[in-house]
């Protein structure tokens, strides 16, 4: 077989494929900002001594754990309309599925973060007068978080990836552009492995990134 | 269209033949993966100590990065429509083993680094006891090393058979009649979108469960005194 690649050139990549690398991006950034944020409230209520908080945020967190993410995205799809009133299209349809699927991941990243934090803080933090909200915010959360960076990051590379199975509601993202852009030219299969190549050295150069940080990390602790 | 007349097959027996789909793809795609995972993992942990066994490192750390650093939904498609063209062998080859070789590959990745971590994690004294009374290195690996290395492992373990019933859920872009295609096709047939995804997550959850359970069962039977696994949790899904 002989690969053609002249079909690709800058008006390709700006027409097709930039529209759906950035909504990949955009995806990416919210879902981990917005799945950090509720991550660690669900991590807070699951490490609660109370029952009435823990055991319906752990419901939450291991039914989210044992569905295919695929499926998750087809709920919310098919749900959305009829808690919403109205269609609200396969995007924004996304960003809310990403964030509430990926809030039940970094919650258990955030809780064995918080659990590394050894005991004596806690008891100090308390002995010193301090009330939950302060220990929280001011001792426990900001060392967990550092011990917590590689972890999340990785977490956050595969969440990109994991951005590509907004296929089965056809939102339009960087595995789209590259699939729309192989039909329009008719060169399928040399827009896979564009979309393969691109895909790895975005993730691959991401996970070295996160090495480098995980051995600085590592020295400081 | 199905159950208008007695006899007919109904959405139930679609619903679990697509069960079985999803069970064929992931039993299929975990024996792939553990084959290639621990083979990947133990060459990734050769001493460094000759041109040969670095080379062989090298490959093995490449097969990782290169499973590892791409969308498994991309990877479907390499199989599907790139590498039939440039092995034309696999063009007669269904698509439901197609689908297996790559959540197989891809999930090989995983455990490799799972078996990396699990050998790295014995005491060095091990297999320094092993060479100096005489075993090869293949034998210090198969009697020594691995027979401990692999029980260690099995809680990541249980955690990456179950996400690969859940990851074979992206065999429906390629067609295969899984339990997610299942959902899709019957939810645009019925309209009744809720009562077909609900069957089917109960069905993946189900899955999910007995898998935990029957690694549960495993883990309790092969385990070793002492030795528990450091689990360097790493994220996933």
């Amino acid at each position: 077989m002989n690969l053609d690649l002249s079909f690709y050139n800058w008006e390709l990549f700006h027409n097709f494929i930039l529209k759906g690398l950035i909504f990949s991006v955009q995806l990416t950034f919210f879902a981990t900002l917005g799945g950090i944020f509720f991550g660690t409230v669900l991590a807070l209520l699951r490490l609660s001594k109370s029952p009435l908080l823990s055991v319906p945020a752990s419901w939450y967190v291991n039914l989210m754990r044992s569905i295919p993410l695929v499926m998750v995205i087809l709920w919310f799809f098919l749900l959305m309309p009829s808690i919403i009133g109205r269609s609200i299209g396969a995007e924004l349809s996304a960003y809310i599925t990403f964030i509430a699927f990926e809030a039940a991941f970094f919650c258990e990243i955030i809780r064995a973060g918080i659990n590394s934090v050894s005991q004596g803080q806690n008891n100090a933090a308390f002995a010193l007068g301090m009330t939950y909200r302060q220990n929280m915010s001011l001792i426990i959360l900001p060392q967990a978080f550092r011990n917590m960076i590689p972890v999340l990051m990785t977490q956050t590379i595969i969440l990109f990836q994991d951005t590509s199975l907004v296929y089965a509601i056809g939102a339009y993202d960087l595995l789209k552009g590259f699939e729309v852009s192989g039909k329009n030219y008719g060169r399928p299969i040399e827009s896979y492995l564009l979309a393969a190549i691109v895909y790895f050295l975005i993730c691959f150069t991401l996970s070295t990134v996160v090495k480098k940080i995980q051995a600085r990390v590592a020295i400081i602790r | 269209m199905f159950g208008a007349t007695p006899g007919d097959p109904t959405y139930l027996d679609w619903l679990f033949t697509a069960w079985g789909w999803t069970a064929a793809v992931s039993s299929l795609a975990l024996i792939i993966a553990l084959v290639m995972g621990i083979l990947m993992g133990t060459l990734r942990t050769l001493p460094k100590e000759s041109l040969p066994y670095k080379a062989i490192t090298l490959l093995a750390n490449s097969w990782v990065e290169l499973f590892r650093n791409i969308p498994v939904l991309v990877q479907i498609f390499l199989w599907y429509h790139v590498i039939p063209i440039l092995i034309p062998a696999l063009k007669s080859v269904p698509s439901f083993l197609l689908v297996s070789l790559a959540l197989g590959f891809f999930t090989s990745a995983r455990i490799a680094e799972q078996v990396k971590s699990g050998i790295f994690s014995l005491p060095k004294g091990q297999s320094y006891a092993a060479l100096s009374l005489g075993m090869t290195r293949l034998q210090t690996y198969r009697f020594v090393i691995l027979p401990m290395a692999l029980r260690i492992i099995i809680p990541p373990l249980t955690s990456e058979c179950m996400n690969i019933v859940k990851n074979s859920s992206v065999a429906f872009a390629v067609s295969v009649s899984e339990l997610t295609l299942f959902a899709m096709q019957t939810q645009e047939e019925t309209s009744r979108g809720i009562e077909m995804y609900l069957a089917v997550t109960i069905l993946y959850i189900t899955t999910a469960f007995t898998v935990n359970r029957v690694m549960a069962l495993i883990e309790k039977k092969a385990s070793i005194p002492g030795f528990t696994a450091s689990t360097n949790s790493s994220g996933g899904h």
